[in-house]
């Protein structure tokens, strides 16, 4: 009798995983279909959901009109390079604070994260007079740097929160056999708190990559990354959405395999903590 | 002269040639409209006559655009060297010594040939700022068939009171069709642009004289309550989220009777790749209400050179090609007239090819009848007809705009949306110094 709900419960929530998990999939599922109707069936009402003449017609003229190559090579040297450099920043930061805590580390880690509560567009003209005094305007580097800073707190917190789960002794182990601080962190901590490290990797390389307030703010040509490939394509005044639609299923593709297969990688990462 | 001396004044000469052969790279800032976008595939003959200039693009949504260009250039930052910018903008931004004169075009550019409606709204203190890319106004367009199935004639120059009984009688809501579709979706450009149009033919006006806010008056109540009478009676389902392209999208479907809205749409509408009713569609003037103006706007895409930019003279050459008789010859040869940019040049319009457009004459008719100098039935001290060209008016209409489509979705009442509109328009405007 146990066994038989323990089943049907089994089934229950399979099959509601699958829908919640098909609901947040419908609408990325839906951009990928229309990306690939011609402009009069994407409007279609109602619409059809395969029954459609498919077509690459968008991709071809996306790929004709944008340079794709360059706004994707933009996008990962920003993503990878602002979460690289933010890492090597926030490791040491985190581990001074999860393990030698001082009587403020508590309200240092609210004011980092109260930084994320100010509104992006309140800062916006003083950054772009630095960015254009110091000739940062519409370069990678200057976008490495602005989104280094933005994700910053959350790379900290969220190692912060690995780190703590670490216990204190294993370090104190290490320091009895006589390794130092650099020692400690890179040949102790940092090879334990590996799922917790490539998780943060993984998380803020996926919103570096979707960034869509600095990066169309600070570039003009040359450093815009895929969030102005997609913007170029968004019109108030005519029907663009299959253009739109390919445009935007180019841009997401990327990080959408990614995604798909580090996924055991990112889960385990951001469970940590919770299955000690 | 020495072996090395020779080889260094003839390495020199030689960096000195390549620099001066250097090709001048100019960054244009544009929208993703269908105009612009022909305009980047036709940009090779330009190239071809003006070998020393070359053309990088940044295309952007409009509102991202404008957000845009706006902070690049008033910090100066240098990043553009051409804008695609607005009627709105250029009054605004050219009182801040922001753009560039374009009085010094060449005479073969022939500035009396530009629309004189739209050349004065981008002109400032007899200078023009900005040279007009394409025109528009709005007007009605709608379905002949649906029209005489009702048993009535759409005359040339409509009153809204025609409209709203063309529009209910239009209206088989068991069928999907529905007598009028306007724009609801808030924003300055969204609903308000088609309510202060709608407003200045019913006599009402954003300001008086002194600056003081007037949607405490009847005119503005007589307006929002005609408006939301006629949406709740004749129009779609969730119209308070309809902006241009979702009324493009039911109009093309054949589920709207009329719409009113950008002559730019002409083209779509009657476009039968994409519309199933291309052969079914009529224009007119869009409606007044007999006091002398009717409620239609004004609007140019232009392009302008801010003053920041070190590439003056190459952006100029750029601006007077892609805004000259020869560019519009360029698309009619490439791409047929009904494709050219419309309502920029009064050469255009009496081009015998072009007259053959369905649409050319209504279009022509709607952007003359338009004065954004005197938008309203009585006096105002500002200028625009569908916006008022202050800094603090995107903001002021946007919040406007939200409490008018609260009203429109039945969630506050008109006269709730009024009173709002005029206490937070009042708040601003006195934050602003306008007022005391």
């Amino acid at each position: 009798m146990a066994r038989s709900i323990s089943r049907r419960r089994q089934i229950v929530v399979t099959l509601l995983a699958w829908a919640i998990g098909l609901a947040i999939f419908f609408p990325i599922l839906w951009t990928i279909l229309t990306s690939f109707k011609t402009e009069a069936e994407a409007i279609a009402s109602p619409p059809s959901l395969f029954m459609f003449d498919w077509t690459l017609e968008n991709y071809g003229e996306v790929q004709e009109r944008s340079n794709y190559f360059r706004h994707f090579s933009n996008s990962v040297i920003i993503s990878l390079g602002s979460t690289l450099l933010g890492l090597l920043i926030a490791i040491p930061a985190a581990w001074s604070m999860a393990f030698v805590p001082a009587k403020r580390t508590k309200d240092i880690l609210m004011w980092m994260l109260s930084t994320k509560m100010l509104p992006p567009v309140g800062v916006l003209i003083p950054i772009y007079l630095l960015f254009r005094d110091t000739g940062l305007l519409d370069t990678r580097t200057g976008l490495v740097i602005v989104l280094t800073l933005v994700n910053l707190p959350i790379i900290i917190w969220m190692l912060f929160t690995y780190f703590r789960e670490i216990p204190g002794e294993i370090l104190e182990a290490s320091r009895m056999d006589g390794a130092q601080l650099w020692d400690e962190i890179i040949y102790v901590l940092t090879p334990m708190a590996i799922p917790g490290i490539a998780s943060t990797l993984l998380l803020n390389v996926i919103l570096a990559w979707n960034e869509a307030f600095w990066t169309l703010n600070l570039t003009a040509a040359k450093a815009a990354p895929l969030t102005a490939f997609i913007a170029s394509y968004s019109s108030p005044e005519g029907l663009f959405y299959a253009k739109l639609s390919a445009a935007s299923t180019m841009a997401i593709a990327p990080i959408l395999i990614l995604g798909w297969f580090s996924q055991k990688q990112l889960v385990r990462g951001l469970t940590f903590g919770a299955v000690k | 002269m020495n072996y090395f001396t020779r080889a260094l004044m003839g390495a020199s000469a030689l960096s000195l040639l390549a620099t001066g052969a250097m090709a001048e790279k100019i960054t244009i800032a544009t929208v993703n409209n269908g105009d612009m976008v022909r305009m980047q595939k036709l940009t090779d003959d330009f190239t071809a006559k003006n070998p020393g200039i070359e053309l990088e693009w940044v295309t952007l949504e409009e509102n991202i655009l404008r957000q845009r260009v706006t902070t690049d250039i008033a910090t100066k930052g240098g990043q553009y060297d051409v804008m695609t910018i607005g009627t709105y903008e250029v009054p605004i931004w050219a009182k801040q010594d922001w753009l560039v004169s374009l009085n010094d075009l060449p005479a073969s550019y022939d500035m009396d040939d530009l629309l004189p409606a739209i050349r004065g709204g981008l002109t400032v203190g007899g200078e023009l700022y900005a040279a007009p890319f394409y025109g528009e106004s709005s007007m009605v367009m709608y379905r002949k068939d649906l029209m005489e199935k009702a048993g009535l004639e759409m005359p040339d120059a409509p009153t809204w009171d025609f409209i709203g009984k063309a529009a209910r009688a239009m209206t088989d809501k068991d069928n999907e069709i529905y007598g009028v579709c306007l724009r609801g979706k808030a924003g300055w450009g969204e609903n308000m642009a088609l309510l202060t149009a709608t407003a200045n033919s019913f006599g009402a006006k954003w300001f008086d004289m002194d600056w003081k806010p007037q949607f405490d008056g009847d005119a503005w109540k007589n307006t929002l309550n005609f408006y939301i009478d006629l949406m709740n009676d004749a129009g779609p389902p969730g119209a308070s989220s309809n902006g241009f392209n979702e009324n493009l999208s039911l109009f093309q479907s054949g589920k709207c009777g009329m719409w009113i809205d950008a002559t730019v749409a002409a083209s779509f509408v009657t476009n039968p790749k994409d519309s199933q009713v291309a052969d079914k569609v009529g224009f007119a003037l869009a409606p007044d209400n007999g006091l002398g103006k009717r409620g239609n706007w004004l609007w140019a895409w232009s392009l302008a050179i801010p003053a920041g930019t070190q590439k003056q003279d190459a952006a100029k050459k750029f601006v007077e090609w892609a805004t000259s008789k020869e560019y519009l010859a360029l698309v009619a040869e490439n791409e047929g007239w009904a494709n050219v940019p419309p309502g920029t040049r009064t050469s255009l319009y009496e081009n015998p090819e072009y007259a053959k457009i369905p649409f050319a004459k209504m279009t022509l008719d709607s952007i003359n009848s338009a004065d954004p100098n005197n938008p309203t039935v009585d006096p105002v001290p500002y200028v625009g007809v569908q916006f008022v060209a202050i800094p603090e008016f995107q903001g002021i209409a946007t919040s406007v705009g939200q409490q008018f489509s609260a009203a429109l979705a039945g969630t506050v009442s008109v006269d709730d949306a009024l009173a709002s509109a005029q206490s937070l328009t009042e708040r601003e405007m006195k934050r602003a110094g306008y007022i005391k």
